[in-house]
């Protein structure tokens, strides 16, 4: 039913526009959920610049995330890397299973406060998807394809660069998506130390009781990550068929 | 001339390929054949580097293949693989332009070189040049993968098991197109099966492999008539071995001179096939004729069978 898909596809986006342009006028839907008269919708900074910074962040978390999985998977899938593919997995996966919190709390008071430190949480947290993806990716490339290109003539790098990685592009673009949903939720957290971001939203909210911030908050989130998974994977389908990989 | 020197690999404590040593003819179709795990493919694998020998040496045309990197070595040598091994996310042209490409042929020489295979291999361009490898079907595939092999007109082509995946109409198909092929480029190939028809019917050499040794590498009506090893009459057959002979000879190779009322049977047609002929007909001989429809002879039963006899 791509009708359907198409439709509620372009309802969010317009809902997510419309609300971060004029948020104002979202006024009545919100104000059964404040108490006492406060403020029905966030108003302690503009909606629309901090999604845009919570966006700024989690790309460049996720850009940051991209270069070093990708470039460790490709090391440890070469014969000269393979011995150091354990000890990567070790480490990719202890940022994934330490909390994002728990990152925060070690690196503030290294780097300060602010974005530097929710970027690194964001960057150890996002890793291990697109790490695990690139290495499948690799290690699957059919032998008979890798075969013939080695037997044509082609170099190590040449192979790699020709071959490897446009066969392996679409399930690296899988594991970059999920990283950049997983961590547009999670880049919330960054503004418990000062980092700008829809987090702001939710924990204003949280602190003056007023359930309408909280909400926002996570609306906003919450359209914003749809909208991103789903922009992702039209991308990886077009990129799929132009190739001509199935 | 490829010139094998003494050739072993070895992993381990297991010796795969054992002390090879044989000198493949140039402009000449050579067949390694042998069970699986014999070390057939190891060897071919051997000659373009894509496996490092344990020890001896292999020379093209008296040059050692060790004096350049493997991979500049092996844009020089064709290579054809078992179920052809085309790039999916590549075009049928982008395919076989692959290492003109990698040579670093300009544009126009490699358009052409493209048509001029495409031609070739009987895959119409407009249809097919830009079309996908998962377009195509079973045989077409593997027609890409030899003119892939032989986009840069190497002299050498290495095939393992290439029409290993075909069915066995499209496989005799692809065997007749190679034997024109290696006529019409004059191209050294060496092909490695685990069939012992495809052997005999493509290979002007052939040689047996068993367990990393080789055992025996001739002409293939000697390889029937003379034997080396028990293993060797087993992997030809011995229960058919006279028809096998038969197959090996042409009705041209074979007319007398002189004429017949016979049915008339093409030169190019083995005499297993011009006796099955006749003994189908019930005549006592033929007349052998040339594609063009002149005369070359004929040929009697009792002549056919003569053939069929060793020595």
């Amino acid at each position: 039913m791509p009708g359907v898909a198409a439709i509620l596809r372009f309802a969010a986006l317009a809902l997510l526009l419309a609300f971060l342009l004029m948020p104002q006028s979202f006024a009545p839907l919100f104000a059964p959920l404040t108490q006492y008269g406060a403020p029905p919708i966030y108003d302690q900074g503009n909606l629309l610049t901090l999604a845009l910074a919570h966006l700024g962040l989690v790309c460049c978390a996720a850009a940051a995330s991209t270069i070093v999985a990708v470039g460790l998977g490709i090391v440890v899938t070469r014969p000269s890397g393979a011995q150091f593919l354990p000890l990567s997995r070790t480490l990719v996966n202890i940022g994934q299973t330490f909390p994002p919190v728990a990152v925060l709390a070690v690196t503030v008071p290294l780097v300060g406060f602010g974005e530097k430190p929710t970027l690194i949480a964001l960057f150890a947290y996002g890793l291990l998807p697109i790490f695990e993806n690139t290495i499948v990716a690799l290690q699957t490339c059919p032998p008979q394809v890798l075969e013939a290109a080695s037997g044509m003539g082609m170099s190590a790098r040449q192979r790699l660069l020709s071959v490897e990685l446009p066969l392996a592009l679409p399930l690296i673009l899988e594991g970059i998506r999920l990283s950049l949903v997983i961590n547009i939720g999670t880049a919330t957290i960054g503004s418990t130390v000062a980092a700008k971001g829809l987090g702001e939203v939710i924990i204003a909210g949280l602190l003056s009781n007023n359930n309408a911030f909280i909400l926002q908050g996570g609306l906003v989130t919450g359209l914003m990550a749809i909208l991103l998974y789903d922009a992702l994977a039209g991308l990886e389908r077009r990129i799929c068929r132009t190739a001509h990989l199935e | 001339m490829i010139s094998v020197e003494n050739l072993s690999k070895q992993y381990g404590a297991t010796t795969v390929v054992d002390g090879v040593s044989m000198v493949i003819e140039r402009n000449s179709i050579t067949v390694i054949v042998g069970t699986s795990g014999s070390g057939k493919s190891t060897l071919l694998r051997m000659i373009n580097r894509l496996i490092e020998p344990t020890r001896g040496r292999v020379l093209i045309d008296g040059n050692d293949t060790t004096g350049e990197p493997a991979h500049l070595l092996r844009r020089r040598i064709g290579y054809v693989i078992q179920g052809h091994g085309l790039f999916p996310h590549r075009t049928v042209a982008e395919n076989i332009a692959t290492v003109p490409r990698l040579l670093g042929w300009d544009e126009a020489r490699i358009r052409a070189r493209v048509e001029e295979l495409l031609a070739v291999f009987q895959l119409d361009q407009g249809a097919y040049a830009g079309a996908f490898p998962h377009q195509l079907s079973g045989g077409q595939q593997q027609r890409v993968g030899v003119a892939r092999a032989l986009a840069a007109e190497p002299a050498v082509l290495l095939m393992d098991e290439p029409f290993g995946a075909l069915d066995p109409i499209i496989r005799a198909k692809a065997q007749d197109d190679l034997l024109d092929i290696q006529r019409r480029f004059g191209t050294t190939i060496v092909l490695v099966t685990h069939d012992m028809d495809e052997a005999f019917r493509l290979g002007d050499h052939v040689a047996v492999m068993s367990h990393g040794r080789l055992l025996q590498y001739d002409r293939p009506a000697v390889l029937l008539t003379h034997p080396a090893d028990p293993f060797v009459s087993r992997m030809t057959g011995v229960s058919d071995r006279a028809m096998r002979l038969l197959s090996l000879t042409t009705a041209g190779e074979a007319a007398l001179p002189g004429v017949s009322d016979g049915p008339a049977v093409a030169a190019s047609a083995s005499l297993r096939e011009v006796l099955s002929e006749l003994l189908w007909r019930g005549a006592e001989s033929a007349a052998v004729m040339d594609a063009d429809g002149t005369r070359r002879g004929y040929l009697t039963i009792a002549a056919i069978l003569e053939r069929g006899r060793p020595g």
